[in-house]
């Protein structure tokens, strides 16, 4: 039903945009028109289509509250609570599906009826007057229309607002995002004391088994649950594993990419490395699990040691690998940007190449490659799938890279993957991860991107 | 310290810093060779497939049918070909005892019965006589068959017995062990099975997500980025939604796996595990990429031209919609097709909302549950199973091989339609 008025509304519009420019030409043959024809027809189809489409929008938005505020009105009165409302308005939709199969109640099968007679006069009401106001709003607009309406103005105007809508949708998501994080993780908050959950020390996410709905929600239940230190520093150690691989690598690569590489070397090396950034990460988790852990562990036995083979150094040591484009290609173009005249000085004082770049080069570009190394631990925090696939799901709070920790992605995956029950515990809890991992990420981001532009404002 | 031999030095220490610079440069390279190595060589064995080739007696009395009448497709259909099936695998070894016929009927996969009743229904004309019919082996059989499991290790650990391989080596040296390209790994859906699993289920739910997304994110990007290209006014709220999208690009992909759960799920109630909600919420997450791109190729067009359709009359609006748009069209394709790519190879958004369902159906529309083909190789690599590692590998090589196809397009595009302004 509601596909087919979307499509009479885009077909109606659309058959308006000719009669509008039909008009428009007829009046051409005798006065002048104050523009093209075809602005004439844009004009209509807009006065057609958007006040219905407006409209469409909202009432499919709002009548599901207003149908359930008519049900649920009869039994406000009796004090029931919000939840066990809920229930029974579930159970009426689906009783009205023919799909319910508990008790049958006489209040029951009256509110059915009443639902599905609400959402009939809804359907009904909504055809009529959608297209009413549509036909209105065409006929207004067809008989406004003359020699000397304006028609191009308004016609951008709209098109302007609809450019400016759809920029709005960068602000729209952000703020989506921070909702659905804090609104989960206030809610997280209430049950679990902030205190307990960042300064905690275990994290058994596994022990806050789905409760009953029944049942009083008891925060003592959840003591040493969700302390959340364990996370954070399996989080930042991986990372730091990570930065030990990609920071050597990747800034030796990036140097050497900007001032010793041949022309030909920097025209198929460059892409070629970067290809390491186009591989998916689920494919890097792939290969640490199956080739990196065991080698490592291999290796660790004929060394004597032992090591896990879901290790925090094989998920780091392959996260470090996919981070060495980023700090390579940004510390690269940074390096280029250095004024050729520091390096000329340089080079006249007697001083090496390579005594040019660690004394001159590398401390004027510092800002930039500090920024650079920043945005690539950005990533390796909020990199899941590598952790996901190689390191382990146990949260252990250790500092030996050979055993395996967690990180916050990871944990959020252990918890979300499969059947979520929203308003658990252990739901929330995943939020509230997702919103650290946000915060700390945004900073870095921020601090990463005002120091690589304040650098670039310096020698441009 | 002399002053030739501190030159020595910093010229030494000049060779070893370039070494270093050199070294860097090529563990990079040596990792990516590797990490293709890797993969292709574990990967290209599941394009092949195993069959068993046996003879099948499509006797009458086996079958409980009329021998004198010829079948029609509704007997066919109503036979039972899983005793008959058993029977067809005791001919292999007449002398087995009932444990090794339950060993004899795991080297096929569990679909035998349908192979031997599709052969019959395309081939009237086998009913009662002998024939050679092309059977799927058992994974196991499989991986022994490929060279990816070991022989040589006591037999309890390992999938395949000494009595089934001893069976099939006897096949082997008849020439009834046949490998084929593996047309059923393109064509099948996921399955538990690994000779059975395949990927179109997985690819269909990806080539919806993407179009889902293309839809949405390629109209509002690129009308985003002109109107903050073109039109909007150098005030605070513009700098406001600029550090948005900058900050947007930045943020981790799980995030908006998490926006997708609460607000898309929970509060839009749109269907679990679809490629709708998974292609908005990879929309999301492409977004600022586009914008960044269209803007970049926006900017990118001089002034001049826009100047030129001004003083020829055109409006703002015409000068935008007919000069400045159509010329930054090739970089800001070009950008969508990347964005599109990273898309392509997401994982763990899709993951929380909900498109690891194990699905063995191939999705028909985006309302459907479906995985997609990064999901599939998550699904499949923490399987147990061996055969389905190199299910894995291919699988990555398929991915592998669309997202080069989608960045070789993007600098096609770049390349052949974008005017050089100099």
């Amino acid at each position: 039903m509601n596909s087919v008025i979307f499509l009479t509304i885009v077909l109606l519009a659309l058959s308006s945009y000719f009669f509008g420019r039909k008009k428009a030409i007829l009046i051409q043959s005798n006065k002048r028109l104050t523009a093209l024809p075809k602005f004439y027809g844009y004009y209509l189809a807009i006065w057609c289509g958007a006040p219905a489409f407006l409209l469409y929008a909202l009432w499919s938005i709002f009548e599901p509250s207003i149908v359930r505020f008519f049900i649920l009105s009869d039994y406000s009165s009796q004090g029931l609570l919000e939840g066990e409302l809920n229930l029974f308005y579930e159970k009426v939709k689906s009783l009205s599906r023919n799909q319910y199969s508990g008790e049958l109640t006489a209040e029951l099968q009256r509110s059915a009826e009443k639902y599905l007679n609400f959402r009939d006069i809804a359907k009904w009401s909504k055809v009529v007057i959608v297209l009413s106001l549509l036909i209105a709003s065409t006929g207004y607009a067809y008989t406004k229309i003359s020699n000397n309406t304006k028609t191009r103005e308004p016609v951008e105007i709209f098109l302007k607002g609809v450019f400016f809508l759809s920029s709005l949708a960068a602000i729209l998501t952000t703020i989506g995002i921070i909702f659905s994080l804090l609104f989960q993780t206030i809610e997280f908050f209430q049950v679990i004391p902030l205190f307990d959950f960042v300064f905690g020390m275990h994290w058994y996410p596994a022990k806050a088994f789905v409760r009953d709905a029944s049942e009083a929600l008891d925060p003592s239940m959840y003591s040493d649950t969700f302390g959340a230190v364990p996370i954070f520093a399996g989080t930042f150690f991986i990372a730091l594993i990570a930065m030990c691989v990609a920071i050597p690598i990747g800034l030796l690569s990036g140097i050497y990419m900007a001032e010793y590489a041949s022309k030909r070397l920097r025209q198929y090396a460059k892409p070629v490395i970067e290809i390491l950034a186009g591989i998916p990460t689920v494919v890097y988790g792939f290969f640490a699990a199956l080739t990196v852990g065991p080698f490592l562990k291999d290796l660790g036995l004929s060394l004597g040691l032992e090591v896990s083979a879901e290790s925090a150094l094989a998920a780091g040591g392959v996260m470090g690998i996919m981070i060495i484009p980023f700090i390579s290609s940004l510390s690269d173009d940074v390096i280029t940007s250095v004024p050729q005249n520091l390096r000329d000085g340089s080079y006249a004082m007697g001083a090496t190449k390579s005594e040019t770049i660690k004394r001159v080069i590398i401390p004027a570009a510092l800002p930039g490659i500090v920024g650079s190394i920043l945005l690539g631990v950005s990533r390796a925090i909020g990199e899941t799938m590598i952790v996901v696939m190689a390191s382990g799901l146990a949260a252990n709070l250790t500092l030996n890279p050979l055993e395996s920790t967690s990180t916050i992605t990871a944990q959020i995956v252990v918890i979300l993957i499969g059947d979520q029950q929203f308003g658990d515990p252990k739901t929330q809890a995943a939020f509230a991860l997702g919103l650290s991992l946000f915060i700390v990420t945004l900073v870095l981001n921020i601090v990463a991107l005002s120091v690589v532009k304040k650098y670039r404002e310096k020698y441009e | 310290m002399n002053k030739e031999e501190r030159l020595i030095k910093r010229y030494k220490a000049e060779k070893r810093f370039r070494f270093y610079g050199k070294a860097a440069i090529f563990m990079a390279l040596l990792f990516l060779v590797v990490f293709l190595t890797k993969i292709f060589s574990t990967g290209y064995t599941a394009f092949q497939k195993t069959w068993l080739v046996i003879p099948v007696n499509y006797n009458a009395d086996l079958l409980y049918l009329d021998p004198d009448k010829k079948p029609t497709t509704e007997d066919i259909n109503d036979a039972d070909f899983y005793e008959f099936g058993i029977e067809t695998f005791i001919t292999l070894d007449p002398d087995a005892s009932e444990d090794q016929i339950m060993e004899l009927k795991k080297m096929f996969a569990f679909t035998f019965e349908r192979e031997l009743k599709y052969y019959l229904l395309d081939n009237p004309d086998s009913f009662g006589k002998t024939v050679d019919v092309k059977l799927t082996a058992s994974d196991d059989l499989d991986q022994v068959f490929k060279g990816n499991y070991p022989r040589d290790i006591p037999e309890n650990r390992r999938r395949a017995s000494d009595y089934q391989l001893k069976i099939f080596d006897k096949l082997n040296e008849d020439g009834r062990v046949i490998s084929e390209f593996n047309a059923s790994f393109f064509t099948n859906a996921d399955s538990r099975e690994a000779e059975l699993a395949g990927i179109a289920s997985s690819f269909m739910g990806s080539l919806f997500s993407i179009l889902v997304c293309l839809s949405i994110a390629f109209p509002v990007a690129l009308l985003a980025a002109v109107y903050l290209e073109e039109f909007a006014p150098k005030n605070r709220f513009t700098d406001f939604i600029e550090v948005n999208i900058n900050n947007l690009a930045a943020v981790p992909s799980i995030v908006f796996g998490l926006l997708g759960l609460g607000v898309l799920l929970a509060v839009f109630g749109l269907p679990r595990s679809t490629p709708l909600v998974g292609g908005i919420t990879l929309s999301l997450m492409t977004l600022p990429t586009i914008i960044i791109a269209a803007r970049a190729s926006l900017k990118a067009v001089p002034p001049s031209i826009r100047e030129a359709a001004l003083a020829m009359g055109a409006s703002r609006m015409q000068t935008t919609m007919h000069h400045t748009v159509p010329l930054a069209l090739p970089g800001t394709l070009s950008g969508t097709i990347i964005g599109l790519a990273q898309a392509l190879g997401e994982t763990a958004p899709l993951i929380l909302i909900g498109m690891v369902a194990f699905v063995n159906t191939i999705p028909g529309t985006p309302m459907d549950p479906a995985a997609s083909l990064p999901v599939q190789i998550y699904i499949w690599a923490e399987s147990a199973e061996r055969g389905f590692v190199e299910k894995v590998s291919a699988c990555i090589m398929v991915l592998l091989f669309f997202l080069i196809f989608m960045n070789l397009g993007a600098q096609l595009i770049r390349h052949k339609f974008e005017k050089k302004w100099n």
